[in-house]
Formats: structure tokens, sequence, C-alpha cells
């Protein structure tokens, strides 16, 4: 889709690229020089898709809308992984509906990146080989029930944070992907906390997993906002594009703050020893973080990397044969149609 | 206690819980992502059943127990689900053979339960037709493409019928005669179900397998292999914590 | 190695009877049949709507932004065509 040279009018062009570098010389096409583009973030408009925008903003948001994609898809399996083991049928039915949810979450997604003229294949061919990535958070464990509360808490908790602001980012069909996706989403910050708040108001084994659950997710779910402001040369490339609207810091701070009063709500300790209220600051302070830890899962030496890998890859193959009857069937009956057309 | 009307119950529930349970695995290894979404909503549905007709069956035990006590504190010998919905998940047109013969026996009998004397199980019918309506036509609309798709398509889709067809006697069962003017008797829907299945099955270019019928049993709780395993997986958490609240 | 993919489908959705259908998204589905049960299942799962249209996205012809092909009329200098543009002496009604 991307480079072709349209018409008005011209049918199957919804999506794709007016002004790619790879355009036909096209005397009657006004050379875009990106005014209208500047104009428009600016304005705090949207672009829609077709819009001139920079090859470089375009690439930019193919790679993160896909990568959001990607996450929630991955996501699916760590939570996945407790539907069969859920232990009442009212947490597995909220378990499957979640799960449910982010599938769907990353078809919202996929399908605002494919408005920038992409192909999902390309981008799900992407995952498989390693070219794109997906949040590091989802290659850690579910290694007891209290970790699916955990997620829903602290896992959601922070891609909500994330995602509220991406609602008003500049490109329109990702903000209101995340809108769509912020509306679902709170539930399942809810269904978690409402998991923990169980299970640390239950026995004390039950108060014992949900702790032991907290202590593994918290760090991972800090660095879930990415590297420190300092360490982040993008960001500000992709502020000025309207993309990012706060920095990672700023957002990790919002969770911080948000958080720490749900813990002491759930009876529960996050395992900081320097958490504390600064008065003066008007927020919490809290501890260094490692941050060796969240390079060496993206690098792909996390717990669980190549099991997700596999696990994805798995699936995908394993239905080629599903995905490839269908197509068959599709085209035979194209085929009877334009016989039956043809005859009639 | 009925206890007729118990069990007769029981094995509604128990047979949606079971089928529910296996269409879970699905979620996250479906042959596409809006597959995902689909499975998931069946097996939603199946679950939202089996919880409806668990709560009832406590109801008429009458010995204060729950949706829960029943799904996590059953032995395999007290489930009373046929055979063919514990069977294990090998693949997509296993799945869909499956959900095709289950799905259309559960559209005739709830359509004809929900005519029955005893309200509760009527309303749970009329609820759950609705519901079975969308698995048959999902199931019906794969088994379709699968059988009139490609020739490995075809020949794996025979195969998924010809393994699940065996089983799908069991769900005629005739009921205890006390019950005979009170609920849908399935062994009045044999006929209606197969002709079913047959257009699809004969419209998807596939062969009807022979009649042979695999012994029944589930509904006395003699099951196959597979159910202590499918149980173990899901109860062990529940029966690890005794009396707990999750 | 990459797979075809199902044709893409974009989906609109009528929310209530009284309402127009509006753009929900897009998804990928092997034939009209199975997109539209798909859009049910993705796109109306908390009761978002009443009837579904599917159109594969390749069957959609678009205007062309409008920095490349001025395709809208420019009707700044057009303004007779909204009716705050007539004046209308006071007290006369239904006007």
């Amino acid at each position: 889709m991307a480079g072709k040279c349209h018409t008005a009018g011209t049918v199957g062009l919804v999506y794709g690229n007016d002004f790619g570098t790879d355009q036909a010389a096209d005397q009657q096409a006004p050379a875009p020089d990106g005014q209208a583009f500047a104009a428009l973030l600016a304005d705090e408009g949207r672009v829609e898709p077709r819009d001139d925008m920079p090859e470089a903003y375009r690439k930019s948001l193919v790679r993160q809308i896909a990568q959001h994609a990607h996450s929630e898809i991955i996501g699916m399996q760590p939570e996945g992984n407790w539907i069969s083991r859920a232990p009442s049928l009212r947490r597995k039915a909220i378990l499957m509906a979640k799960v449910q949810d982010e599938a769907g979450h990353g078809l919202y997604l996929y399908a605002a990146a494919e408005t920038l003229g992409v192909d999902r294949a390309d981008l799900v061919d992407q995952l498989h080989t390693g070219r794109q990535k997906y949040s590091s958070i989802f290659n850690y464990p579910t290694l007891t029930w209290a970790d699916v509360g955990a997620i829903g808490w602290l896992v959601d908790g922070a891609a909500i944070t994330n995602q509220v602001p991406l609602c008003r980012c500049s490109y329109g069909p990702y903000a209101r992907a995340m809108v769509r996706v912020c509306k679902e989403e709170s539930f399942h910050q809810r269904q978690g906390f409402e998991i923990l708040y169980t299970l640390s108001h239950g026995t004390p084994e039950q108060r014992a997993m949900a702790q032991d659950a907290v202590n593994r997710y918290w760090w991972p779910s800090l660095m879930m906002f990415g590297p420190p402001d300092d360490d982040s040369p993008n960001s500000s490339q992709s502020m000025a594009w309207g993309i990012k609207r706060f920095s990672n810091d700023e957002l990790r701070q919002r969770f911080v703050d948000m958080t720490v009063p749900q813990s002491e709500a759930l009876g529960l300790t996050l395992p900081d020893p320097d958490l504390r209220w600064n008065e003066e600051r008007g927020h919490y302070d809290y501890g260094t973080i490692d941050f060796t830890e969240l390079f060496e899962v993206i690098k792909g030496n996390g717990p669980c990397n190549a099991e997700r890998m596999a696990h994805k890859r798995g699936a995908y193959d394993a239905g080629a044969w599903v995905r490839e009857a269908a197509d068959a069937y599709a085209e035979k009956q194209a085929r009877r149609a334009a016989t039956a057309e043809s005859v009639a | 206690m009925d206890t007729p009307l118990f069990e007769y119950t029981l094995g509604l529930a128990d047979d949606a819980l079971i089928s529910a349970q296996r269409m879970g695995w699905w979620i996250s290894r479906a042959p596409e992502l809006e597959e995902d979404v689909a499975l998931a909503n069946i097996g939603l549905d199946q679950l939202g059943q089996a919880r409806s007709l668990l709560t009832y069956a406590a109801e008429l035990e009458g010995e204060g127990r729950t949706e829960d006590g029943l799904a996590y504190l059953r032995d395999e010998r007290e489930f009373r689900n046929v055979k063919l919905v514990e069977r294990p998940m090998t693949d997509f047109g296993v799945a869909m053979a499956r959900l095709l013969a289950f799905a259309t026996y559960q559209l005739h009998l709830y359509r004809a339960l929900s005519t029955s004397s005893d309200t509760t199980l009527a309303g749970i019918a009329a609820k759950a037709v609705k519901e079975v309506a969308y698995h048959v036509d999902h199931a019906s609309h794969w088994v379709l493409r699968l059988g009139d798709g490609t020739d490995e398509s075809h020949a794996r889709m025979q195969a998924a019928l010809d393994a699940e067809w065996p089983y799908l006697a069991e769900l005629f069962t005739p009921i205890d005669p006390s019950l005979a003017d009170r609920v849908a008797d399935p062994a009045h829907l044999e006929d209606a179900v197969v002709a079913h299945v047959r257009r699809v099955v004969t419209e998807a270019t596939l062969t009807m397998p022979e009649v042979s019928r695999a012994l029944g049993g589930g509904r006395q709780g003699v099951h196959t292999e597979h159910l202590g395993y499918l149980l173990a997986e899901m109860q062990h958490l529940h029966r690890s914590h005794p009396g707990a609240t999750w | 190695m990459t797979t075809k993919d199902w044709p893409l489908w974009e989906v609109f959705v009528r929310a209530r009877r009284g309402l127009s259908h509006v753009h929900s998204g897009s998804l990928h589905a092997p034939d009209a049949e199975m997109a539209l049960r798909n859009a049910r299942d993705l796109y109306t799962r908390r009761g978002e709507g009443v009837s579904i249209w599917v159109v594969k996205a390749s069957d959609i012809a678009a205007s062309t932004p409008d920095e490349r092909d001025p395709f809208f009329d420019p009707a700044a200098d057009k303004i007779y065509r909204h009716p705050t543009f007539y004046e209308v002496p006071e007290g006369v009604e239904h006007l």
C-alpha cells in the first residue's frame, strides 16, 4: 500500500502513504512542505491516515503501535496460564473475559498500525523474528494465583498510566484506539486489586501469597515506564511529535503516587525501604531502580522470553492449515459466484 | 431431594463446565487473533450456563453446597458429563467437530427445555438457546471452510469428525422415566440433531462417519482417563486452601 | 516466513436505533460472513451495537488528503449557504 500515487475517488485507498519519497514525480501534486503537519501539531489537532507526515514520524508510530499491540497479545500468556486453574468459577469467568479483552486490544492496535500503510502479517512476522519487541514485563512468570492479581493491579495500573495520555496523542487512529482500550482497561485493574484484596484479607497462606507476588512484580512494573529520562534519547522527538505527552520519569512518579495509597488499602507492603512521602515535593520518594535487569530482559535473557515466543510462534504455525483453508474456501466461493453470474 | 432431577441438572451443568474448561485452553492458541476472541466468547457462554445450572443443582440438593463446592470438590466418579466434552483438545479441526456436535445437541435440548414445567430450567434454557445458536453457527462456518478448503484441511476435518462421532450417541441417553413430562428427553432429539449435523457435513463435502457408538457411562460417573487430569488441574488450587474465599 | 494475511475489513457499528453507523475500526477475516461475526465479537461485546456493516478496505474509495489534492469545496466564500447569513426582522416567527 505504501508508495502509491492516488487521485481522489480511486478505489481501495483508505490507508497508505500519499507523500512517500518513492512517489513518481507528479507535477500536479503540490510538494509537501510539512507546514500542514506542523500546524496540526501546534493546534493539538489530529493527524489522520494519508495526511502529510514526516517519514520518521510514520516509522516511529508504526513501531510504537505495533509493539504496543504485540505486548497485549503476549500479555495474554502469563494470565491465560491461570484460566484452567482459577480457584472459583467467578474468577475463571472474569479472567477469561480479561484475557479476551487483551486479544481485542491487540486487534484494535494492529488496526491502528495498518492505517499507516503496513500489513498486520508483516508486523506479526517482525514479532516472531525478534525485530519488534513487546513490553518486558510479560517475560516474567506467573508462579501463583496472586500473580494474576499483581498483574491486574500493578501492570495494568502502569499500562493505564501510560495509556491515558496516549488518548490525546497526535495520530488519530492511535488516539481513538487508546480511548477504547482505556475504557476496558479500568475493569482489568479493578479485578486485579479485588483479587489481592480478597487474598490479603483471607487466610495466612493467601496473605503470604499476595505479598510474595507484589514483592516480585513491583520493581519490574516500575521498569515498564522505560529508562530514566536522562537515558531516553528518543523521548524529546516523540514529545515534539505529540506522541509522547509526559516523560518516563513523570509517568513513573504518577504511578507510584497512585499506587502507594492503594497498597495501604490492600494491607500489603511494597518492597522498597526507601519509599516515603516527601512533603516538600508533594510526591513519594522511591528507591533507585536497577535497570540492568530491564536491559537483560529486553535483550532476551528474561525468565520467560523463550517460552513466550515459542508459544506464540507455535500457535501461529499450528494454525496455518486453518488460515489457508479459509482462504481457499473464500477463493472457491468467489469463483463459484463468478461462474454463476456468467451463466445467469 | 428429587434425585433424578438433581442428576439431570448436574449432567447438563457438567457438560457445560467441562466443555468450557476445554474451550478456555484455546485463548492465546487459536489460529488467528479474531478466533481467540470468538472462542473465548463461546467458553464464557458455556461457563455461564454451567454456573446457572450448578447453582440450581445445589438448590435442588438442598445441602447448602454452592456452584464452587460442586465444581471443585467432587471427584471424577461424581461428575455427570458425557465423555465427548472431556476429550483432549488436539487441534482446531477436532475443536470444531466437537463443538458442532455438542452445540447442535445443546440447541435442540435447550429449545425443548425452554418449555419445561420447571421454571428455573426453562429460564436458563431460554437464555442459553440464543447463545448456543451462535455456537452452532460458528462451528458450522468452520466445518464448512475446513471441509471445503484445501486437501489438507479436508483430510484433517474428516479425521476429526470420524474421531469425535462415536461419542455423540451418549448425549441421547434416555432420562429417568420420572422426569418424562417435566424436562426435555435427549433420547427424542437424536434424529433432529443428526440431521442438522448431516446438513453441515454434506455441504462441507465431508462424509458422515459410520455409525459406531463408544460405550457410555458418563452420566453415571464412568469417564475416560482424561477427566482425572482435567479435574486435577482445575481443582488443585481451590482444594489446596480448604474453606478459603477467592 | 510471512504468510499472507486474510483481507482487511472496515467495521461500522450502529450503537442503537436512531443513530447512524459509525466507523469502529478494522479486522482481518477470510470472507464477509466471518468478518461480520468477528466484528460482533470484537466490537459489540459490551452491548455497543445493534447493527454492523463490514466492508473490505480495498472496496472503499477515499478522498485524498486536502494538502495533496484540494477535494473539498473551499466553502468559506459561499456563506449564503448558512442560515445565519440572512437577516430576519424582529418579531417574525418560524423562519
